[in-house]
Formats: structure tokens, C-alpha cells, sequence
């Protein structure tokens, strides 16, 4: 329409590309509700981004215009009734399933094309809904196979034992321990994977997913099964790690006293969508989520 | 068809012949099980170790023995070069081989069933058989001693150079093979893809280098099954693969598919049984005598010597 708002685009366009540092390095998507970000998060680039983000499997669509933008250090819920696709959003961000539609930047770089292994390099790291640790090593290996990305060891220094493989293997050693502290596991070290009391799993799950040296790390209900004090215990160290390690965590949950104790920014999925995203305290009293867990009578 | 490997040694029969069931005797015949074992036990360990990661019965591992066996053979007897290099070459090939096969036949197959995976590693198998029928013919091949090794006489009982080198080489490569699954980045990779390749996937582990790697190794330990056979037997057949395959499969299966200590206690009981079968003369019943003792494993203990019982959780 008029001449004045044309002009303007137009040189937007034209100085996005040079403002970028690197030239692979794609032009940030505007934030999309960056009131949402914690504040000590404002102004720096969010690590995990998703825009439009779609799947469809046939002729179903399982998750639709899903968008996202988190803060550095943020701890975010995603709330939802079973089925709404909450994991499926885990495993399109990790590049597990690939997204029929939209874009995913993880720290500024688009994961589209990228592998599995990749994405994992690339910063993002995931426990699972129904525990997957190797079951059959110890609770130490279990770490040592997160630290694999970067351990640069020669394998001829490790078949024949090497001085430097002696060294190398102390060293990550004492990282492994240092790691198994955060949870006080450290006495669990030789103890198979296996065998741990189901809340240790579940701990020790998180832990390798953070032996990856994640900047997002996704955590699929990680409270499942827990008993209330090993809950407040899990939200305390889940605060401990992202100071500890300044990374932001995306976790699903459905203990409501978990998520809405510890997350900062919550979503509600529904039939694959997002219906509302806020505060913990938003979303409490937002009708539509009441409606989407208790039915239409709920909201009366 | 299924040919046997070539007949043991005479002094079985003569042995027999005269009664003479001595402690030399008993001494001569517990080297030679050894020595029978240790290739057994080798080629068991290749079996073993692709079991132990992708769950699939590479019934192709036999017939990568038979073409390490005619590298060697075109190496020293068609080339004229030296048996070092045919040592080398075997065991390269083999590795070579044994990681073609894997990305050309079994890698477009990884998210198939296992079925798939089995049927295209038989496929694998009969090309390989009927591929060096075309190439070399049926007819067996001499393939000439590496080394001119003397055989030593102590008290009576005659010790070959080749049993001993065969039983040496055994033990360092299943020493070697042990650290470098329990102790190596590798290793571990390798464990954590045969868990739950999906999550190995997702803690950046690359599944197709850990299962390509994994190849390399079994079929490393072909190569050199290859050249201990060859120094036993000295020939090769376009179906040597298949008997020795199956014995040695047997064997992994007695010990417990996976285990390592158990492909190598599997195959020295297959060898000492075949050994043994032979010595009190019933050497028509050796290959009986071997598939007899896989059956009273499966029933008695299904998952083998050291394979540990499956348990499920209710």
C-alpha cells in the first residue's frame, strides 16, 4: 500500500545476509514471543528454535505448526494428554523423524539434513519415555559411551595399553565421576546398568544424555515413576544442571506439581497442536487447557 | 554339496591300528584337538562377534575363509611372492571383503527384519561358492607351505611347529579381541549399538561405522583362520567354507553366540570331540559326533555354555 513500508522490507532483506557472522550460519528467525524467554536470557540468541514445524504420517497429521523459542538457559514443559504428540516432537527435533514442514535451528544452525548422529553433535542430547540405557554394561560405560563424541583415543594405543591410554582412561574416568556426583552415584560406577532401582535408571539416563555435552537437552518424563520426595529431589538437581552447565532443558511430564514447579515457560499439545503456552500460572487457569484435559463440562 | 574337510592325519589309524593307547598317544591327540579347536575357535569368534552386534547369523563368514585361503594360494603358488605377503594379503583381503559385504549387502537392510538379513547372508554365501567354482574351478587347489617349520619330537610325543603356532595365535587373538570389546571406545560403541542401536543413534555414536568396524574384525579373524587352515590342510575348494562355516557356527552356538570365552570353549570341544571320534577309529561319525553334541547343548541348556539364560520381566 504505501510507498514508505515497501522500501522498508526491502532494505531488511538486503542487510540480514551481511549481518550474519558466518555465511552458513542462517538468519535468525524472529523470535516468536520473546516475552516468553526468561529475562536473563533477553538479547542473546535462543539455542533451540523450531518454526512451523509439521509431520504427517500417511494421511494423519501428528503434529501441526509447531513453534518454539528457548532461552539459553531455560527450563520449558511440554503438557499435553496422551497421545497428543509430545513425544513425537522429541524425536522431530532430534532428527529422528524428519518434519514434513518447517525449520529447526539448533544454536543459530538449521538441522534439516543432518543425521541423527549430527544433530547429537550439534548439541542436543534425550532421555527416553520407556528407559533405553545399555543394560548390560556398567553404570560407568553408560557414561563413558555419551563422553564417545569427545574421547579421541587410538584404538592401537587401546588394544595394547598404551601409556597414553592409561592416561586417557583416567582422565575420563574422573569426568565420569564428577558426572555420577550431580546424582551421588558415583558408589553405582561398577554396578550394570541393569540392575539399578528404576529411579537411578532414570537418573542415570539423564546423565548420558549429559555426557554428550548437550546445549538442549530433552528429558521424557523423567519423573515417571518416582515416588514424591525422589520428584522434589529429580526438580532440584534438573535446576543444578542447567546452572551447572548453563544449558536449557525441554522436558514432557505429566506430575503437575513437577512441571509446574520447576518450568519456566509451558506448552499444552493437543491433536498435535499447540493450544496454549505461558506461565506455569497461565496455563493453570487458561480454559482451553482445562478443556483439553477434563473435557468441555470441566470449564463450567 | 557339502565336502568334508580332507581326512586327518595318519597316525590316527596307526595309532589306533596298534593299539598303542598310550600317554604319548593321548598327549598327541590332545595337541591335535587343541589344534583343530584353535581354528574352530577363531572362526567361531567371527561368527560371534557379528552375533553379538547385529543379531545376524553371517553364514557368509565361512566362504570369506575359502577366498582368504586362495588369496594365499594365488599369492605364493601363481605369483611366486613371498608367504609373508600371502599372510598379509589373505587377511587384508578378508577384511576387505568382509566390509564390501557388509555395505553392499547387509547396511541397505539394517532397518529390515532379521529374516531379510539372514536370507541375503545365504544369498551372500552362494555367491561367493559358485563365484570361485567360475573363477578357479572345482577342483582343489594346492596351496603351498608358508614356512618349511620343522616338527620336534619331545619324548615321543611330535610336536608340529603348526599346531603350536596355530594354538599361540588363537590365544593372543582372543586376548586381543576381549580388550578391544571390553576396554576400547570402539568397544563400547560396538556394545552399545548391539543394545539399542536407536539410542547408540542419539548419544552420537555412527551405528554404520560401529557395524562396518565390526566386520572388519570378524573377518580379520577369518583371514587368519584362513591361513591356520591352510597350513593344516594346504588346499583350498570353492566349499571348504561351508563345512569349516558350519563347525564353527556349531561351536559358537555350544559356547553361547556372543560370548567370546564361549566361542573359544565351543570350539575346542568341537575339536577335541572330532579329535577324539577319530581316535577310537568312528572317524565316519566325526561330523555326526559334532551336530549330535549341538543338539544335547539346545535341549539341556538353550542358550549355550556361557550364554546367559534369557529372562523375562514380568
Amino acid at each position: 500500500m504505501s510507498s514508505d513500508e515497501t522500501t522498508k522490507t526491502e532494505t531488511t532483506v538486503e542487510t540480514a545476509p551481511s549481518a550474519s557472522p558466518k555465511r552458513h550460519r542462517p538468519v535468525l528467525v524472529q523470535m516468536e514471543t520473546p516475552n516468553l524467554v526468561p529475562e536473563r536470557d533477553l538479547g542473546k540468541m535462543p539455542v533451540l528454535q523450531a518454526e512451523h514445524l509439521g509431520i504427517d504420517f500417511g494421511g494423519l497429521t501428528a503434529v501441526d505448526d509447531f513453534n518454539i523459542a528457548m532461552g539459553r538457559t531455560e527450563i520449558s514443559g511440554l503438557i499435553g494428554p496422551n497421545g497428543a504428540g509430545k513425544t513425537t516432537i522429541f524425536n522431530l527435533l532430534t532428527n529422528v523423524y524428519k518434519p514434513t514442514r518447517g525449520t529447526i535451528l539448533l544454536d543459530g544452525y538449521d538441522t534439516a539434513g543432518k543425521s541423527v548422529v549430527e544433530v547429537n553433535k550439534m548439541g542436543i542430547a534425550r532421555t527416553f519415555q520407556n528407559i533405553r540405557l545399555f543394560n548390560k554394561m556398567t553404570v560407568e560405560e553408560n557414561v563413558l559411551v555419551g563422553f564417545g563424541n569427545s574421547m579421541s583415543t587410538h584404538l592401537l594405543t587401546d588394544v595394547f595399553r598404551l601409556p597414553k591410554h592409561w592416561k586417557q582412561e583416567a582422565e575420563f574416568h574422573d569426568k565420569a565421576m564428577d558426572l555420577l556426583g550431580i546424582f551421588n552415584m558415583q558408589g553405582l560406577a561398577q554396578e550394570r546398568a541393569g540392575n539399578l532401582p528404576y529411579g537411578a535408571q532414570r537418573r542415570l539416563e539423564i546423565l548420558r544424555a549429559l555426557a554428550t555435552n548437550p546445549k538442549v537437552l530433552l528429558l521424557d518424563e523423567p519423573a515417571a515413576g518416582m515416588n514424591p520426595a525422589e520428584t522434589e529431589e529429580l526438580m532440584e538437581n534438573i535446576e543444578k544442571i542447567r546452572d551447572d552447565f548453563q544449558i536449557a532443558i525441554l522436558l514432557i511430564e505429566h506430575d503437575m506439581n513437577f512441571v509446574m514447579g520447576i518450568c519456566e515457560v509451558i506448552g499444552v499439545l493437543d491433536y498435535g497442536r499447540i493450544i496454549a503456552k505461558g506461565t506455569p500460572e497461565e496455563i493453570q487457569n487458561d480454559p482451553k487447557v482445562i478443556e483439553a484435559y477434563l473435557g468441555k463440562q470441566g470449564v463450567k | 554339496m557339502r565336502t568334508q574337510p580332507p581326512a586327518l592325519p595318519r597316525f590316527y589309524w596307526t595309532c589306533v591300528r596298534e593299539r598303542k593307547c598310550c600317554a604319548v598317544t593321548i598327549l598327541t591327540q590332545v595337541l591335535n584337538g587343541l589344534q583343530l579347536g584353535s581354528i574352530y575357535a577363531l572362526v567361531a569368534l567371527g561368527y560371534t562377534m557379528v552375533y553379538g552386534i547385529i543379531l545376524l547369523l553371517n553364514f557368509a563368514h565361512g566362504d570369506i575363509i575359502m577366498v582368504g585361503a586362495y588369496i594365499s594360494w594365488i599369492v605364493m603358488s601363481q605369483l611366486g611372492l613371498n608367504p609373508v605377503l600371502a599372510i598379509v594379503l589373505s587377511i587384508v583381503g578378508c577384511a576387505g571383503l568382509g566390509v564390501l559385504i557388509d555395505k553392499v549387502a547387509y547396511q541397505p537392510l539394517r532397518e529390515a527384519p532379521r529374516m531379510s538379513l539372514l536370507i541375503t547372508a545365504i544369498g551372500v554365501s552362494y555367491f561367493l561358492e559358485n563365484g570361485a567354482q567360475l573363477v578357479f574351478g572345482a577342483d582343489a587347489k594346492v596351496v603351498p607351505e608358508y614356512f618349511d617349520l620343522p616338527s620336534m619330537s619331545v619324548g615321543g610325543v611330535s610336536l608340529s611347529a603348526n599346531a603350536i603356532i596355530t594354538i599361540v595365535v588363537t590365544a593372543i587373538s582372543t586376548i586381543v579381541l576381549t580388550i578391544l570389546v571390553q576396554k576400547t571406545k570402539l568397544g563400547k560403541a560396538m556394545r552399545a549399538v548391539s543394545e539399542d542401536m536407536g539410542a547408540a543413534r542419539l548419544m552420537g555414536i555412527n551405528v554404520n561405522n560401529t557395524i562396518s568396524f565390526t566386520f572388519a574384525v570378524g573377518s580379520v579373524l577369518a583371514g587368519i583362520g584362513a591361513v591356520l587352515y591352510s597350513m593344516a590342510y594346504s588346499q583350498a575348494t570353492p566349499t571348504m567354507g561351508i563345512m569349516l562355516g558350519t563347525k564353527a557356527f556349531v561351536a559358537a552356538v555350544l559356547g553361547g553366540i556372543g560370548s567370546i570365552p564361549g566361542a573359544v570353549i565351543g570350539g575346542l570341544l568341537v575339536g577335541f570331540a572330532e579329535v577324539f571320534v577319530s581316535a577310537i577309529g568312528l572317524s565316519v561319525w566325526q561330523d555326526a559326533v559334532v551336530f549330535l553334541l549341538l543338539i544335547i547343548v539346545l535341549v539341556v541348556r538353550p542358550t549355550g555354555i556361557l550364554g546367559r539364560p534369557m529372562t523375562e520381566k514380568v
